[in-house]
């Protein structure tokens, strides 16, 4: 056993901080590109997008009922991969109709960017109403189908090591799903006509309006675009722990981080961004105990639970992070590039 | 409507409201709504103070709230001479030792010019101040929480008059301000409405889980009154007389003796929580007076002018050799201050502190609401804000559970839908809340009371 000491170390770490960061990660990427997308075409921080990952999980969660109802389920993979389409449709109109009845009106006032700020909270409001009047405030768990991958005890006893790595289908789906979800994204943004007007739209809007893009049509897709992300994260989230609305609320603060941290307005700043919260927020709440056990000789070996914050403290790790980068870099990562 | 006659019109409207509650329900219950009203107006003033005049976005409200909520139970509550015996000591290390390292980062970072040095020394200060301060801190606050953990397992406070705390809890929650505001008031606003969000959510997270300073999720309650008590109240000579003389022809009325005496019995233990809540409602009115008046002065002296300019126009004021940061930071202390201050007086009011309790839909979205809706710019609006938007947070739940019910009418009393409607009832009042806001941005845009024009 005594060599395998540092494979265990790694393991260890693989299991409790990579694998899990990685898929956290991905959530937080999706939903902060969705943010960033509505920054970046619309001009105002969306404080009801949060509420949105609510709604769009939960309209998935009534799909799922549905399917389940009558018998669908997509067998190993969760019945919810099924759902999300039909979701995402509902949630893209019913942020269309939004869009319309509220958002639209100071659109064409040319309002202040703080102003529609505050609109998108009483919005917040109407969302967190609508989601729990119809789904409700507790937890609720939409999983169904094959759980583990690769499943602790039988990697133990496969590669004889004293560790064992877990790793979650809704990991694997998250990861792989979320990575599709990115490199159309950026090849929608990159390659495609309507793509490169809503680039040209976001970077200065009267220039597209004069090289005749059709703002509403760029309003549209924008929305569109924002639901089916948030609603794909909402759902990849909900997957791997569970859904509640009051959780999902409080995830804002990590987006807006991730956002910021990133660099504002741009996409793959939004994506590195996700990771970067993602991975401090556990590697910085991680005991690291047991990983210097193994790895040090055993006279010095750490007495406390080496961990840097207590997990009470996660909202305080995006927030440092924050702190950090706008005092040391304000324009973010990637610099402040419009979409 | 002309705009002067808005504002009597809007309060004779409240008062009403508030006397229709006092006559149909009780007067003791309008009078805990009129409290809790008169503490919303005070927030409400803080954040218009740092909106309507300064232009700046505080999405931490709750944060200054629970700040000041925490500084009533560390003024007030009894110190725990154990607990500081045993265990103050490593605390008071652990304290120095983060002070001490707080100001060598701030010394490295202003002083040291090379970049490579800089970082190096960074990191190194963080180290060793992370093995010092888990040295002295994680013993000690394990200490602390095993004494008497059902009853205290915190070092309690200074044992002050509760009073204290209010004016403290301005001087606590500007100090944070400021540090807040040092760092990201001289970024774009939109910044700064999420820092604080951040900000009021790690306070949350302080005050939660460290057990030894707040109790944590245990609660803190039995907190000490500025008021007297109700029992203290019916058992004195004065108050039996003062009851007996208002309600004299009541009493008179009544034929025999003993339900004379039973009818006194009830009024006494009536009134004497009436009067409770009066003391409350007279010390919360003063206070709101005085900031009102404070702030009415403010507004209208060459620096309110001068904010309002800033607010309108950060070019030209700047042009005018006015130091932008230099005045928005003063305006988010002292608005932070205030909020402090309300933060302190709702703890008062409840006589226990409740880390649990805080929410940021409650506490940060509700009194951005009454702000706008109030009419941002302008004071008075601020305040019928505070009242009407409490007002209708507490009477929405009663109004949605009777709408509820209508529209469940028909319905078995059984009915699965009948069932979710009515145990839904309870989130209407986030979607009146809502439409109340959009309603108000909408049509109404400078809010009940606009900010007065001055036209020179």
């Amino acid at each position: 056993m005594e060599n395998f000491e540092f494979i265990n170390a790694i393991v260890l770490l693989a299991n409790f901080v990579i694998v899990p960061a990685l898929s956290y990660g991905s959530q937080l990427a999706l939903a902060t590109l969705s943010l960033t997308i509505i920054y970046g075409v619309l001009r105002f921080s969306n404080f009801a997008q949060a509420d949105w990952m609510s709604f769009g999980t939960m309209a998935t969660i009534l799909f799922t009922w549905l399917f389940q109802s009558i018998g669908i389920t997509a067998g190993v993979l969760p019945t919810a991969l099924l759902a999300l389409p039909f979701a995402i449709i509902v949630t893209a109109l019913f942020c269309l109709l939004i869009d319309r009845s509220v958002y639209s009106f100071y659109r064409k006032q040319k309002s202040q960017p703080i102003v529609l700020m505050i609109v998108s909270v009483g919005v917040m409001f109407i969302l967190q109403a609508v989601v729990r009047f119809i789904i409700g405030p507790n937890d609720r768990k939409f999983f169904d189908g094959e759980k583990y991958i690769v499943h602790a005890l039988d990697f133990k006893n496969y590669f004889g090591l004293e560790e064992g790595l877990t790793i979650k289908s809704t990991q694997l789906i998250t990861v792989i799903v979320a990575l599709i979800a990115m490199i159309s994204l950026f090849y929608f943004l990159q390659k495609t006509k309507l793509g490169k007007s809503m680039r040209a739209y976001s970077n200065n809007e009267d220039l597209a309006l004069l090289s005749g893009i059709n703002p509403e049509k760029i309003v549209i897709v924008t929305w569109v675009i924002s639901s089916i992300l948030i609603t794909t994260a909402g759902v990849l989230y909900g997957l791997d722990k569970s859904f509640k609305p009051f959780t999902y609320f409080n995830l804002l603060l990590p987006m807006f981080a991730a956002a910021i941290v990133g660099g504002i307005g741009s996409p793959i700043g939004a994506v590195i961004g996700g990771y970067v919260i993602a991975f401090s927020e556990i590697t910085l709440t991680y005991a690291y105990k047991k990983f210097f056990v193994y790895l040090l000789p055993e006279n010095l070996e750490p007495s406390g639970l080496m961990q840097v914050l207590s997990t009470d403290y996660k909202f305080a790790i995006s927030f440092i992070i924050l702190v950090i980068v706008l005092i040391v870099r304000p324009t973010g990562i990637v610099r402040g590039k419009i979409i | 409507m002309s705009e002067d006659l808005r504002a009597p019109v809007a309060f004779t409207v409240m008062a009403v409201l508030l006397a229709i509650v006092g006559f149909t329900q009780s007067w003791s219950v309008s009078l805990s709504v009129i409290n809790l009203c008169i503490i919303s107006s005070i927030m409400a003033i803080g954040v218009n103070l740092q909106w309507g005049y300064g232009g700046l976005f505080n999405a931490g409200v709750m944060g200054f709230t629970a700040l000041g909520g925490l500084t009533a139970v560390l003024v007030s509550h009894d110190p725990i001479y154990e607990a500081w015996d045993k265990a103050g000591i490593g605390i008071v290390i652990s304290t120095i030792i983060f002070v001490l390292s707080i100001t060598a980062l701030l010394f490295v970072f202003r002083n040291i010019e090379n970049k490579q040095i800089r970082n190096t020394l960074i990191i190194l200060i963080i180290v060793f101040s992370l093995i010092g301060i888990n040295n002295f801190y994680g013993p000690s606050i394990d200490i602390i929480e095993s004494i008497n953990p059902a009853k205290t397992g915190f070092l309690g406070g200074l044992g002050l008059p509760i009073i204290f705390s209010w004016l403290i809890a301005a001087v606590v929650a500007g100090l944070v301000a400021w540090v807040i505001g040092k760092i990201t008031l001289r970024l774009r606003s939109d910044y700064l409405a999420i820092a604080t969000l951040g900000i009021s959510e790690i306070v949350i997270a302080v005050v939660k889980h460290e057990d030894w300073l707040s109790r944590g999720v245990k609660n803190v309650s039995g907190l000490d009154r500025p008021v007297p008590y109700e029992i203290e109240l019916q058992q004195s000579e004065w108050f039996l007389n003062l009851v007996e003389r208002i309600n004299f022809s009541k009493l008179e009325a009544m034929q025999s003796l003993s339900s004379r005496q039973d009818l006194l019995n009830d009024l006494v233990i009536d009134s004497s929580g009436i009067f409770v809540k009066l003391c409350y409602a007279g010390l919360f009115f003063s206070v709101l007076l005085l900031i009102f008046y404070l702030s009415q002065l403010a507004l209208n002296s060459p620096w309110g002018r001068m904010l309002r300019a800033i607010r309108d126009n950060e070019e030209a004021a700047s042009a005018m050799g006015k130091n932008i940061f230099a005045q928005h930071l003063q305006i988010f202390i002292i608005g932070s201050a205030i909020i402090g201050i309300a933060g302190a007086m709702l703890t008062t009011l409840d006589g226990q502190f409740t880390p649990g309790s805080y929410r940021p839909l409650r506490f940060t979205f509700i009194i951005w609401l009454m702000v706008i809706i109030g009419g941002s710019g302008n004071n008075l609006g601020s305040i019928f804000g505070g009242f009407f938007i409490w007002f209708i947070w507490i009477e929405a739940e009663p109004l949605s559970i009777g709408f509820m019910n209508m529209l469940a009418g028909g319905l078995e009393y059984d009915n699965p839908l009948r069932m979710h409607l009515l145990g839904s009832a309870a989130h209407l009042r986030l979607f009146i809340m809502g439409l109340l806001l959009l309603l108000a941005l909408r049509f109404m845009p400078r809010g009940v009371i606009p900010e007065k024009i001055q036209k020179k």
